[in-house]
């Protein structure tokens, strides 16, 4: 088979580029053949790309394998005039944090407390009145219409952010773009069920993970630690110095107490009893401490990798760091703030490094130096080296491969750009080996089906739909902080194999009313010349002989497609 | 027997349709094998495990509650006893008999040896089986298929009656997420059947490996499948009436999965409703409401299965307890220490398991809830090395060493 030389030569090409600044010495690193046939091209596609839609194989090969993967590496010189004014629908995707709390969540907010409020003086009547009937009934659905609209339009947010998420990775010509966000996001993930993270998706996408897919790791990483969405999925808004915190509520506990044994103060019964009220209310939100959940997963996750290098005592050093990076209103749609009460001052020694404690808004700047060691250790460089190669060369990359791409990480002060590219443009990436080794996510195969069919997306809820649920990858909905695995293992088993087959029977079917599939141009029939072109477009004509004989025998264009799209063949990239 | 009923006609309608003989045979070992099947259920939103399994005994159960607390014996709405201290919820009556006979074991102030309060963490750590590990990825269930993978093994050894996968069974092992068994395969209208064979073939040529067992499983499943939903729709036995929700629904769909000897070894349902912080009500209201469809679904599982129960064990669970004091709202917050039930013919029920720590302020959990006196792993333990077949949990629940033997299963 053709494909099966790509990987042997180790093509040196001269190809015009438009960026001067790219380094001659590492475009002559580049193994990205200067002459590839259909099934390379289709291999780039399904990498740098969520798949290729009807034309792509032949666009790539007029403007050049090498220039495609550059273009893509630099997704500010592309334009994407239609996904631009497609996303114009969806306002709140542009909404500062602020204007989405006062908008939203803040009235939200105001209302839910109002109504416990209520809620709780209808219970005491009905105590009163010895009813006990009238306590049945679920109290979701005692909420006054008003606050049922309110929420509808707060969870407006969040759908508008996953239409956009799958119109982008289907229609935005920025592919690499989409790709890293996803894989970024992941990486960083949070869920969009624990609490209030829903309220920081918007935001905690656009501006901790958008910005920085191909920029440095390290802002990339201080904006997250910045960001709501992450300090309350991982809980470190509520991580305080046990003993500030403990302090603090202590002298609360101390004055109430002084005041209701004072003789001399004046206290009504109705006084004492609020008082008492709010004793037990202080005592109950009495600061549990540390939290240790942020600065695990900083490490074990976002930073050094599970086997970086690091203690659990300084898991435990690195929450003392962070004491103090919360929310301001996590109930609220507040903002990332500093609280110095509720830092720990002290003296710290992470990885072998003493940070020195700060009093006061200095405190922050300890966190800070933490991200900067973290950011530059060897382990991260590794370990992030390892997490692209996975994404785009096999499940299993090759050692050689993690260590040159840990290298440029290292050399260019952590330069995603930079990491990336090492990794497109690699003999390993076009080797024999990584050719159709990965099989698609959930994600990519949705996608990469609606790229294939040319799918005009109306309203990408039946999408969205189908990821949450038949095909059991919610956008959003990672529950663990490791992120949705990203191997085969994870995603094939037998529900989920029916259910990909019936996303291609729907989606080229026409049921999904919301997304239209032109069925009579892209196969006005059954004919070989049309069997020939389409797996060519999709699959770059290669198909097992027990595939062609099924499409061979279907029996319309709508069958046809779904054949291709459900096939083996089209579940790898 | 049902069974043997449906293997019969089973294996003719299979055979009629051309389908490949070897399952069949697979299925009838299957059958002679009389498989241990284990039914897990996760009562999500953390249920009040007080209200549930009622210490009446206690003079600090009806101090701390009194709008909610329910009567005792013998009164109206009162709880029915179970040994002279402890009752169980009036509307769950069913499953007081169950108790009597000894088919029905309760193991009180149970829980999670973490202090979270939080639903989304709990859940996960009773359901990966780590608490206070978040970055397991897998659930204990799975653990447990992984570690006995056998040949026999079916593409229904372990299925979910969830939409989505639950994250106990998420893992290695292969498991199966359906809603609704008739809904289970190729949806293409008139076309399902040529489409089906049609995918089958391509699967059966596949390059990837993985990709080719898989699609062989799933078609194999299908096709198993067809079988039990020719067969019209399922009746229940012994007069057994299942309640019309979704619970009800799902515990009918692992009864008829069990008797149509599919291979059945573990089985998932879920029900929510539980979070009652608002007027839980006490013999009557919203509590009793979701206990009166739990317990008439339990019941009706039990007596539809009927002598089959003799390989079944069920058993419930929920993330956490609620506060031992009722709140301003006639409800209870999120708490600590539950209750689960284990039930089935193996089960040396009629015994509510567990040392009670006593509702004395001084007794509670952080002075609020009902302390966790057996770690809810010390029941899966039992569940897993004595009801089914592993030799150890060391795999299943990594870094834990059972810290008592409660003898539920003997």
């Amino acid at each position: 088979m053709s494909h099966r030389t790509i990987g042997a030569i180790a093509v040196f090409v001269a190809f015009t580029l438009a960026s001067q600044w790219h380094a001659a010495a590492q475009k002559s690193d580049s193994a990205v053949p200067s002459d590839p046939d259909a099934p390379t091209i289709l291999h780039a596609l399904n990498r740098v790309a969520y798949g290729p839609r009807p034309g792509d194989i032949d666009r790539v090969r007029a403007m050049g394998l090498a220039a495609y993967i550059d273009q893509q590496l630099h997704p500010e010189t592309i334009p994407d005039p239609a996904v631009d004014s497609a996303l114009a629908a969806f306002p709140t995707l542009t909404m500062s944090e602020e204007q989405l709390a006062e908008k939203y969540y803040r009235p939200l907010e105001a209302m839910r407390r109002d109504q416990q409020q209520k809620q709780a003086k209808a219970a005491a009547k009905t105590a009163k009145a010895g009813d006990v009937a009238a306590a049945a009934g679920d109290p979701q659905a005692q909420l006054p219409p008003e606050m049922r609209a309110m929420r509808q339009d707060a969870a407006s947010v969040l759908q508008n952010l996953m239409q956009a998420r799958i119109i982008r990775a289907v229609d935005s010509e920025r592919q690499l773009n989409e790709v890293l966000v996803d894989f970024w996001f992941n990486h960083f993930n949070v869920y969009a069920q624990k609490g209030v993270v829903n309220e920081y998706l918007n935001t905690y996408e656009r501006d901790a993970i958008r910005p920085y897919v191909l920029g440095h790791f390290r802002d990339m990483l201080g904006a997250v630690a910045h960001s709501p969405a992450m300090l309350f999925y991982l809980d470190n808004f509520q991580s305080a110095d046990p003993q500030m915190g403990r302090r603090g509520a202590n002298q609360q506990v101390e004055q109430i107490e002084r005041r209701l044994n004072n003789p001399r103060a004046r206290v009504t019964p109705e006084q004492r009893e609020q008082a008492m009220a709010r004793l037990e209310q202080v005592k109950k939100n009495m600061p549990r401490g540390l939290n240790e959940n942020y600065a695990r997963e900083l490490m074990e996750l976002h930073t050094l990798g599970v086997d970086g290098g690091y203690t659990q005592k300084d898991v435990q050093e690195v929450a003392r760091v962070f004491t103090g990076w919360t929310i301001d209103q996590p109930r609220g749609g507040g903002r990332f703030i500093f609280r110095p009460a509720m830092h720990d001052p002290g003296t710290k020694v992470v990885l072998g490094q003493t940070i020195a404690g700060h009093e006061g808004v200095d405190g922050m700047r300890e966190g800070e130096r933490v991200l900067d060691i973290l950011a530059m250790h060897p382990s991260t460089a590794k370990h992030i080296a390892f997490e692209l190669a996975q994404r785009f060369v096999s499940d299993t990359p090759p050692p050689t491969l993690v260590d040159r791409a840990a290298n440029v990480y290292l050399a260019t002060n952590g330069d995603l750009r930079e990491v990336t590219r090492a990794i497109l443009t690699s003999p390993e990436f076009f080797s024999v080996d990584a050719y159709r080794a990965n099989v698609k996510t959930p994600l990519e195969f949705a996608i990469s089906a609606a790229r294939a069919t040319g799918a005009k997306i109306l309203v990408a809820a039946p999408i969205v739909q189908a990821l949450r649920t038949s095909l059991g990858m919610p956008l959003y909905g990672c529950q663990p902080p490791i992120g949705y695995k990203t191997t085969a293992d994870a995603w094939v088993n037998t529900g989920a194999l029916l259910a990909r087959m019936n996303f291609a029977l729907q989606l080229v079917g026409n049921q999904q009313r919301a997304i239209r599939v032109d069925v009579p141009s892209l196969a006005p029939d059954t004919s070989e010349a049309t069997r020939t072109r389409l797996v060519g477009q999709m699959l770059a004509g290669q198909i097992s002989s027990s595939t062609s004989a099924t499409l061979a025998k279907a029996p319309n264009p709508q069958q046809l497609l779904a054949l291709l799209l459900g096939s083996p063949e089209f579940q790898k990239r | 027997m049902n069974r043997r009923i449906f293997l019969k006609n089973g294996t003719m309608a299979m055979l009629a349709l051309g389908f490949a003989p070897q399952f069949i045979t697979k299925t009838v070992q299957a059958a002679r094998a009389r498989r241990k099947v284990l039914v897990t259920i996760f009562q999500r939103g953390a249920v009040d495990g007080l209200s549930m399994i009622v210490p009446y005994g206690e003079e600090w159960y009806y101090k701390t509650r009194p709008s909610i607390g329910i009567p005792k014996p013998g009164a109206e709405t009162g709880v029915v006893d179970l040994d002279g201290f402890f009752g169980i919820h009036p509307k769950m009556a069913p499953l007081a008999e169950l108790f009597h006979r000894h088919e029905l074991a309760i193991v009180h102030a149970c829980g999670s040896p973490d202090p979270t309060r939080s639903h989304f963490d709990a859940q996960d750590y009773m359901e990966s089986g780590t608490p206070g590990v978040k970055s397991t990825r897998d659930g204990w269930l799975n653990r447990y298929l992984h570690a006995r993978e056998h040949a026999d093994a079916t593409p229904f050894r372990a299925v979910s009656l969830t939409q989505q996968l639950p994250r106990s069974l998420q893992g290695p092992a292969p498991a199966l997420a359906m809603a609704q068994i008739s809904r289970f395969g190729i949806q293409a209208g008139r076309q399902t059947d040529t489409m089906q064979a049609d995918f089958e073939s391509q699967y059966a040529a596949a390059a990837d490996q993985l990709l080719g067992t898989t699609g062989k499983e799933a078609f194999d499943a299908v096709k198993m499948l067809k079988g039990v939903n020719a067969a019209g729709p399922y009746t229940p036995a012994n007069g057994a009436e299942y309640p019309r929700s979704g619970f009800g629904d799902a515990m009918k769909q692992i009864a008829e999965l069990i008797k149509s000897d599919l291979g059945l070894e573990v089985a998932f349902a879920e029900l929510g409703g539980w979070d009652t912080h608002v007027q839980q009500g006490n013999g009557n209201g919203q509590l009793a409401n979701r206990l009166d469809d739990f317990a008439r679904s339990l019941a009706a599982f039990y007596a539809d299965m009927g002598e089959g129960m003799a390989d079944v064990v069920v058993v419930t669970m929920s993330e956490f307890g609620r506060a031992v004091n009722e709140n301003g709202n006639r409800g209870t917050d999120h708490g600590h220490g539950n209750a689960m039930m284990i039930m089935g013919g193996p089960v040396k029920g009629g015994k509510v398991y567990g040392k009670w720590p006593g509702l004395a302020p001084e007794r509670r959990y952080e002075n609020r809830d009902l302390a966790v006196t057996t770690d809810f792993r010390d029941v899966f333990t039992e569940l897993v090395t004595k009801h089914l077949d592993a030799q150890t949990t060391a795999t299943i629940f990594p870094g834990f060493t059972p810290t008592q033997r409660l003898g539920i299963l003997g």
